[in-house]
Order: structure tokens, then sequence, then C-alpha cells
């Protein structure tokens, strides 16, 4: 810990290597700007309060769990195990709540509770039997999956509480200027000031970056790796709780609720600017990126376009954004003779 | 010293033995065990063994390529739609006819080497992450196939069903094309200059450049041979569904397993080390489970619980094992 503060007097003010790592991944905000100012001109009232928070809202389970994949990317991991853990969240929570609201808290509680494990699992078996995080966590989706489906038959049973759905359905109304504002962009806004703190203005954030960037060197120092890797599995894993809540809150209890957004929230977390395999990142970014993804959904249902059509936009974006970010980053590398 | 040197010799022999068929041995003889003590029919009968075999072609196939990608150390998450493409656009071009079977697989080998082709060209040349360009690879081939098929579309003609369900003498010949395509695989990898290179860029990609290898034409060339074989599965489920279906490819999740298949045959994620006929012996150990799991009356659910598991379990065993060599 007495380490750690050393080097963070040494280093320039936390605040300021923030804001030049928001400055070196500019273009996502960038293209987010450009996305949100296309879908305005397409429908005008889209910056309207109203419907900008309710974007919001809808934006909030991806955020969240770009939020936490970014954790485990930077230390030089995946989390691909998020959606199944979504899935589970949402038919677990249904069926053990049984639409009963007596049940709601305790229900949580069990959820995180689960999350909390898997993190820990999934961190344990990469740290101390040497299982590449690709592999474990790709078990684990199946594992999760299949215990969802297993538990519930294959259908969903039972029912979310209305309390337990109000996170992700409900507003609170008549807030002067903005009119309706859901809960969940308010959750939203509270897990990003958390996740930013933690991320840039925390020993755990600048040590998730070092044992992304050389485990060795990292270790050398007299960082403990696998308390740091399991720490950001588990910070993945309870963000795709949050996320199953406030998505089984707003879309209802589905077998599939939570398929293939593990792979959304990587795409977001690189295109805030995060390299794969570890050693880069910035929370603000990842956010934007998880914004981004949403607005460009957003912007191709806009657009009219046949659903198809829109993954196959989603697919070419994903692959220009970080092609895009790769020649910058050989330019840049050329620019400084290296 | 020379004792050292020959105790050193025996421990690196006894590493590239590869332990997964220690593992498909011991899972075939408890499966064979379970199964007489518990589970319904016999075991090793000729129809549940050529029901493994069916099992595994599929998977195998696609398989045997993706053992390409990894071991250059890229990955192609693109296969599985790839592998409906072919399938719809084979079935669609035929339409039952057999006179446009040539036309058919002309035009679904253009497909899959000319997406093999843009994956290498997005790894090497773009430096983009394999797994997002080929993530992205899928999501336009999804969107694309999606927009122009919502169900089966046309239909192979009945000369074409022998790939699926034709004998030559006894033998199967889904048996034979999956024998092929692991004696190809194995071959190319062990006899050929290719796939020393492939072995040489996945080891360290950087001096396989300095020692004059075009590594950028070796990864290309590895992601071709994995889109190849991704059309062979889809040509051999077409045939085996008499139509092709947009939902075929992912409805098997080609991708993760074949990834899955690999990594639990030995190959290491990051490139270099491993080969076909590990990734074989994976393939076999999931079909073995499967019709165990299907001859005890464990349902399907069950079944994938414990395949997350046992891929955890069996990489955990490998990477365990390495480390004791290691030291």
């Amino acid at each position: 810990m007495s380490d750690a503060r050393t080097t963070v007097t040494d280093a320039p003010p936390a605040w300021r290597a923030a804001l030049g790592a928001i400055g070196r991944v500019a273009p996502v905000f960038l293209v987010l700007l450009i996305l949100i100012a296309w879908i305005t001109y397409l429908n005008p009232r889209f910056i309207e309060p109203t419907f900008f928070l309710n974007f919001l809202r809808r934006s909030a389970p991806l955020m969240v769990l770009a939020a936490g994949q970014l954790f485990v990317v930077v230390t030089g991991g995946f989390d691909l195990s998020q959606g199944s853990l979504v899935t589970l969240t949402v038919l677990a929570g249904a069926l053990m709540a049984f639409g009963d609201p007596a049940n709601t808290w305790w229900v949580i509680l069990v959820l995180y509770g689960i999350g909390f494990l898997v993190g820990v699992f999934n961190g344990s078996v990469t740290s101390f039997l040497r299982v590449p995080s690709f592999i474990t966590t790709l078990g684990m989706l199946l594992t999760l999956k299949g215990t969802a489906l297993l538990i519930t038959g294959g259908a969903p049973r039972g029912a979310l509480p209305p309390n337990f759905r109000a996170f992700g359905r409900n507003f609170i109304e008549d807030v002067p200027l903005l009119g309706r504002v859901p809960w969940a962009v308010i959750v939203l806004l509270v897990l990003s000031v958390l996740f930013i703190y933690l991320f840039h203005f925390t020993v755990l954030g600048k040590q998730a970056l070092a044992v992304g960037d050389n485990q060795r060197a990292a270790a050398l120092a007299g960082i403990h790796v696998a308390r740091v890797r399991i720490t950001a599995f588990v910070i993945s894993s309870l963000s795709a709780v949050t996320a199953g809540i406030l998505l089984g809150g707003f879309s209802g209890v589905s077998i599939n609720v939570g398929d293939g957004l593990e792979l959304e929230a990587i795409s977001a977390v690189v295109l805030g600017g995060a390299a794969l395999l570890g050693g880069r990142g910035n929370m603000p970014a990842a956010l934007a990126g998880a914004l981004t993804l949403q607005a460009l959904f957003t912007l191709l249902n806009f657009l009219g376009l046949p659903s198809p059509i829109r993954v196959t936009v989603q697919g070419a974006i994903i692959i220009g954004a970080v092609g895009y970010a790769a020649w910058r980053a050989v330019r840049a590398g050329q620019e400084r003779g290296a | 010293m020379s004792a050292l040197a020959a105790a050193a010799r025996r421990r690196a022999r006894r590493v590239r033995v590869p332990i997964i068929w220690f593992l498909l041995v011991a899972t075939f003889l408890i499966a064979w065990l379970l199964v007489s003590l518990y589970g319904r029919g016999n075991f090793v009968a000729t129809s549940t063994l050529l029901n493994i075999v069916e099992r595994a072609t599929a998977l195998g196939i696609v398989a045997v390529g993706q053992t390409f990608t990894i071991l250059v150390g890229s990955l192609d998450l693109s296969v599985a739609y790839l592998i409906s493409v072919t399938a719809v656009m084979a079935s669609y071009i035929m339409q039952g006819d057999p006179s446009r079977v040539p036309l058919a697989l002309v035009v679904v080998t253009a497909i899959g080497l000319a997406v093999g082709f843009l994956n290498g060209l997005l790894v090497t040349k773009a430096r983009i992450n394999p797994l997002i360009a080929t993530l992205g690879m899928g999501l336009i081939l999804r969107g694309l196939l999606n927009a122009s098929f919502q169900n089966f579309a046309g239909a192979v003609s009945p000369s074409f069903q022998l790939l699926a369900y034709g004998m030559l003498g006894p033998v199967p010949i889904p048996l034979i094309l999956f024998a092929t395509v692991v004696a190809a695989g194995a071959l190319v990898l062990a006899r050929t200059r290719f796939g020393a290179h492939v072995y040489a860029v996945g080891g360290d990609r950087a001096t396989a450049r300095l020692s004059g290898i075009r590594a950028d034409r070796i990864v290309i060339g590895a992601h071709m041979v994995a889109s190849f074989t991704a059309v062979l599965t889809g040509l051999y489920l077409a045939s085996r569904l008499r139509s092709g279906a947009p939902w075929i490819g992912p409805d098997g999740v080609y991708d993760l397993e074949s990834i899955a298949a690999v990594v639990v045959g030995g190959t290491v994620l990051a490139g270099g080390r491993g080969g076909v006929l590990g990734t074989i012996a994976g393939v076999l150990i999931f079909a073995i489970l499967d019709v165990m799991f299907n001859q005890l009356g464990i349902g399907s659910y069950t079944k994938q619980v414990l395949r997350g598991f046992i891929i955890i379990g069996a990489v955990a065993i490998y990477a365990f094992r390495s480390r004791e060599v290691v030291g």
C-alpha cells in the first residue's frame, strides 16, 4: 500500500493523467457526437430530455457491462461469461422471487453472491491453473447458460416482482427541467462515477493496467497479480449481475436476454480505445464506446434499415473503428521513430 | 552431464506425447463403464461408434481448420456464419437439380476462400485483433444472410445427399470425408513447407519474419484453410439436412466449440504448439460425452453445464502438466 502511494505522488496528478488519456482516445467521443447529431437530424426530438434519458436508460446495461469488461480487458483477459450471467440473473431471479415483492431484497443479495462466486472462480482458474481466460470464461459461458436453462426447464418460470423491475422500468416523475428521470439512469450515473474512481483514482486501477502491460514486471514490482486478476473478474461479474437486474426490469424474463452481450461489451471497450491483451484502457472512453454502439443501433433503426442489415453495418463499423485505431497506433509509432 | 542431457531428452520426449489421447481413452472407458452399468444399449456396438463419429464429423472438419488459425496465433469466430452461408447458398443454387451441383460447389468455395482471405488481410495488413476482425466478419455475414433468407432455402440434389448418407462398401462416406480432412491437415502441418512456416510464425512472428518467412502470407493462408474447412462443414450439414437454413451454424456454436476443441486438444491459444491430432481427440471426447449423456438419459441442459467444466478441466490439466515440466 505504501509503495503504491509513493508511486502516485511521483506521477503527475491522477486527473491530468486521466484527461491526457481521454485526449488520446478522443475519436470515440467524436464518433458518438456525430452519431447523436445524425440521429437528432433525423428525429429532432431525440435530444429532448425525456427521449435522451430514455436512450440512456436503454444504454445502461451495456455501459455497465463494458465498464466491468474493461477491468478484465486491461489485465490482458476476456470475460466471455458476462452474457450468460445476465441470462442466469434474470431467469434465477424470476424463479426465486416468483413475483412476490417481499422476496426482492434477498434475491438480489443471492444474485450478487452468485456473481461474486463466478468472478472468483474465473479469476482463480485463470490465475492459479493458468487456463487462458478466453477458455475459462468460455467454459463458464456454457455452464451458466446450461444452469439457467436447467433450473427453469428451458422456459421462463416465475416472475420478477414490481419492486425488482423498478430499477430498469420505473421513473421519477416531474423532475424540474428533465421531466421523467428513469431510475436506471441514476443507477448508471452513480456506477459510472464509481467505475471511473476505481479505474483512474485507485491503486487497483493502476495495478490492473500494470498487470496487463507486463505481468512479470508487475509481479517483480510487488503487485499481487492473482489478487488483481481475481478482483477484475469479480468486478466484471458483479457488473453483469447489475446489467441483468436492469435488463430484467425493462425487457422482462426471456431465455436469451443475455445472448451475445459479452461480445457487444468487448466491442464497446475496444471502440473506447482499450488494447485487447491488456495494458491500455480508459473508463470514460469505454463507457462512451458502449453509448456509441447503442447510438449506432438507434441510428440504424431510424434509418429504417431491415434489422439484419443493422447487424452487417455493426460488424463493418467495429472492424473499421478498430482498424482506424490500429492504423493510428502504427503511424504514431513511425512518427516517434520507434 | 550426459545422464542429465538424456533425462532432459526423455522429459522433452514425454511432453510430446499428447496427453489428450490418454484423456480420450480414459473418457471412452469411463463412458463405456457408465453406460454398461446405468445406461441403455451397448456402448461398443458399431451403431454407437458410428453415431460418435457422425457427431464428431461436422465439428471435427471445421476444427481442423481452426487449428491452423490458432497455430499461427490468430483465431476465427466467423466460421459459424460461414457454415450457414455455405449451406444456404449450396442448397439455394442447387434447387434439387444434380446438374447444378458443380456450380454450387464453385460458388461456395469461392465465397469461403474470399472470406478467409479478407479475415487474413484484416488481421495482418490492417493489424486488427483477430477476435474483433473475425467477430465483425461474422456479424457482416450474419446480417447479409438473414436479410436474404429467413428459412430453409432450396434443396440439395439427391445425389449430393450421398455426402452425408452414402456408403462406400461398409464405410460411411462422411467418415471418409472426415478422415480425409484430418489426414490432409496433419500432412500439411507435418510434411509441407507451409506447415513448418505455420509453426514458425505462431511460435515467434518476429523471428519467423527475420528468417525470411513472409509471415503475413502464412497467416492469410491459415485463415483461408479455416474458411475452407468451414465450407466443407457447411456442405456436409446441407447434405445431411437436405437443405440449408441460416441458423444451422450459430445453433451448433461451431465458432466457440471449434476453438474449445482445438484448445482442449492441446494446441496453445497463443500459437506455435499443438496440432490436428490433438484437436481430433478433443472433438472425439466431446462426441463420446454427447453419446454417453444421451444413453444415460441426461438432459441437454445438464450436458451443457458439464461441458463447460470439462473444457476448463481439460485445459487446466494441460496447463498444470506443462508447468510441471517447465519446473
